[in-house]
């Protein structure tokens, strides 16, 4: 498999009460294309700050991060915006779904950024809510329906624009082991069967194990690699 | 048009604030309709006056009349081209409260005089043929239901007839009207032919109250009133000339500055509005810091995010003002038709519905662009991790 995602010497230093703190100390990584990796660790070990890394909702302090061959950390904030809608599908812990909205509109979000029509919005989003399985669902308001439905809704809207790379922050932390079971079963398939490239944050072994590798961060850096 | 069930979604998250906060705009933009129109109705004298018309009184009071003889005088004066004159009636119909301006003039003078009034070509005619003929302002007629043809029985509480009565009646023979809504209100008098009047009052024969000169070059305004006051100076009916705008003003704020009220009444009306809904605006954004990261996160760049909350706070002024003069269009009607006439009509015109439109984009400027730029500076991140 060729590497979709280049990391090389990253770091990532924030400035916390005047002091600055480095969270990534020259992270490099490849992740191959159609890959579904989990990254663990313990709380601060930077997890969290190399996920936003790689779906370029941050940029790195130092260091490279290229995607499909695109230099995101050379990218400024209008262009990352851009490259963020066309590329990547974001799924968080917390679901983040807009309460105002139905399912419907929720998935169609992401797609108000293309030219599509409105017919053609609805279509994508109905069959991406069909793959997930709230196709009944669509006009729920979020607190309508229970937190794994809620999730199934937000990973149809990371689906929807059909991006090449699924960055998953804790995407089971708030669900109950069934539950959480369901989702990953269900991002597993999406990494299986429409080759979708995953990077899932953790800290529940159970879940990773449903990754083809698992990356352990320890205080910034990467421990050697393990493959499921 | 894509974004709008967005921003909709936004500004209605939550209904009953935003209910509150929509009445409390509506009725800053209803008022402003309704104080708008009474400013206009007030200013419709100065606003409709002509820059090439002079008014000329007696020089130390309104209400002291001049010689009808000071007209070919003023005729002589270079730069005049045309001179009328009027005379106070002091009407009453009926009865005390059905009270209405009526003038003495010389029909086709005054008519020439005021080009902006409109009256059938055969109706003025007939007014400058008939010596007890009248004419009335179309208001005028609607309110009271008179019929051209119809004997008109008006009181005078100044000018007796020469047998010693104050009744006088004249013949209803035409209807003023004007296409200009601001200045309808200036038709609603009557006008009475001096000839008849003159003649058969008891006193003040051969006097006039003021007179009115058209002008060749408004530029000469002052020159040329300088010029007929100077004819009569040092005589026992010296004059007071000036440009009839500046006559109108004086006159209205005789009264009071509606303007200046009805400024100081809207500032204060919508400084309140900006802070209230300021607040609101503000409060919604700091509620929603997580969906507008999530937005940003989701490929939304910051200037579409600023544009999103921008557009919120212009939807909001949009409603609420729209809604507003909106009502206050469909009620001036009716508060014209409970005034029965005694005030001059009520409207709101381009000017109002542009200040409006000035007004609602300035507050929304003002309310929304704090929050919109809040919601621009947020680092996806941070707001994400609740920082």
């Amino acid at each position: 498999m060729s590497a979709l995602v280049e990391i090389r010497g990253v770091t990532k230093t924030y400035r916390r009460g005047g002091e600055k703190v480095e969270v990534l100390h020259g992270v490099d990584l490849d992740i191959p294309r159609g890959d579904f990796v989990a990254l663990m660790g313990p709380s601060g070990s930077g997890k969290t700050t190399l996920l936003n890394l790689i779906g370029g909702l941050d940029t790195p302090t130092s260091g490279s991060i290229a995607v499909d061959g695109r230099r995101i950390d050379q990218l400024g904030s209008g262009e990352l915006s851009r490259w963020r809608a066309e590329n990547v599908g974001f799924v968080f812990q917390s679901y983040n779904l807009l309460p105002v909205l139905s399912a419907q509109k929720n998935v169609e979000l992401p797609l108000l950024l293309t030219h599509l029509s409105a017919a053609e919005r609805r279509r994508h989003a109905t069959l991406a809510l069909r793959l997930v399985g709230l196709e009944d669902r669509a006009r729920h308001k979020p607190k309508e329906l229970s937190g794994g439905q809620e999730q199934r809704v937000a990973i149809a809207r990371a689906l929807v624009s059909d991006p090449t790379l699924l960055v998953c922050d804790e995407p089971t932390g708030d669900l109950d082991r069934a539950t959480a079971d369901a989702i990953l079963t269900l991002l597993q398939m999406l990494n299986r069967d429409h080759g979708k490239t995953l990077v899932m944050v953790t800290h529940d072994p159970k879940a990773a194990e449903y990754a083809r590798r698992r990356l352990h961060l320890d205080k910034g850096t990467l421990a050697p690699q393990e493959d499921a | 048009m894509k974004y709008v069930p967005l921003v909709l979604a936004g500004l209605f998250r939550r209904k009953t604030r935003t209910v509150l906060t929509l009445l409390s705009v509506l009725v800053a933009f209803l008022l402003l309709g309704l104080l708008q129109a009474v400013k206009v109705a007030f200013d419709s004298g100065a606003d409709s006056a002509d820059a090439k018309r002079l008014l000329t009184t007696a020089r130390y009071s309104i209400i002291e009349p001049l010689p009808i003889a000071h007209l070919r005088q003023i005729e002589r004066v270079r730069g005049v081209v045309g001179v009328a004159y009027a005379d106070w009636f002091g009407a009453r119909y009926q009865n005390e409260s059905n009270a209405f301006p009526v003038f003495a003039v010389e029909p086709a003078r005054y008519l020439d005089m005021y080009p902006e009034f409109t009256i059938a070509a055969e109706q003025r005619a007939a007014f400058a043929r008939t010596r007890t003929g009248a004419v009335a302002g179309q208001r005028l007629v609607d309110r009271f239901g008179w019929k051209i043809g119809q004997k008109l029985p008006i009181m005078s509480e100044i000018h007796p007839k020469t047998d010693g009565d104050m009744n006088w009646e004249f013949d209803l023979v035409g209807i003023l009207d004007a296409d200009d809504p601001a200045v309808r209100g200036n038709t609603d008098v009557v006008l009475i032919n001096v000839a008849y009047f003159d003649e058969a009052r008891l006193t003040g024969k051969g006097k006039t109250g003021w007179f009115i000169e058209r002008i060749a070059d408004s530029g000469r305004a002052r020159a040329i009133s300088a010029d007929i006051d100077a004819r009569f100076a040092n005589s026992p009916d010296e004059t007071k000339t000036q440009p009839e705008k500046e006559f109108a003003v004086g006159f209205a704020k005789q009264i009071g500055d509606m303007g200046l009220l009805v400024t100081r009444i809207l500032t204060a009306v919508f400084f309140t509005i900006l802070i209230l809904t300021g607040n609101t605006m503000a409060q919604s954004i700091r509620e929603r810091v997580p969906e507008l990261a999530v937005l940003k996160t989701l490929g939304f760049s910051d200037g579409q995010v600023t544009a999103l909350v921008l557009a919120e706070a212009g939807l909001l002024l949009a409603l609420g003002g729209g809604l507003g003069m909106t009502i206050a269009v469909l009620f001036l009607p009716f508060l014209n038709a409970a005034t029965g006439g005694r005030f001059p009509p009520l409207f709101v015109g381009l000017d109002t519905w542009l200040l409006a439109g000035t007004v609602a984009g300035a507050l929304a400027l003002a309310i929304g662009l704090p929050p919109a730029l809040r919601a621009r500076r947020l680092r996806i991140v941070d707001a994400l991790a609740g920082r």
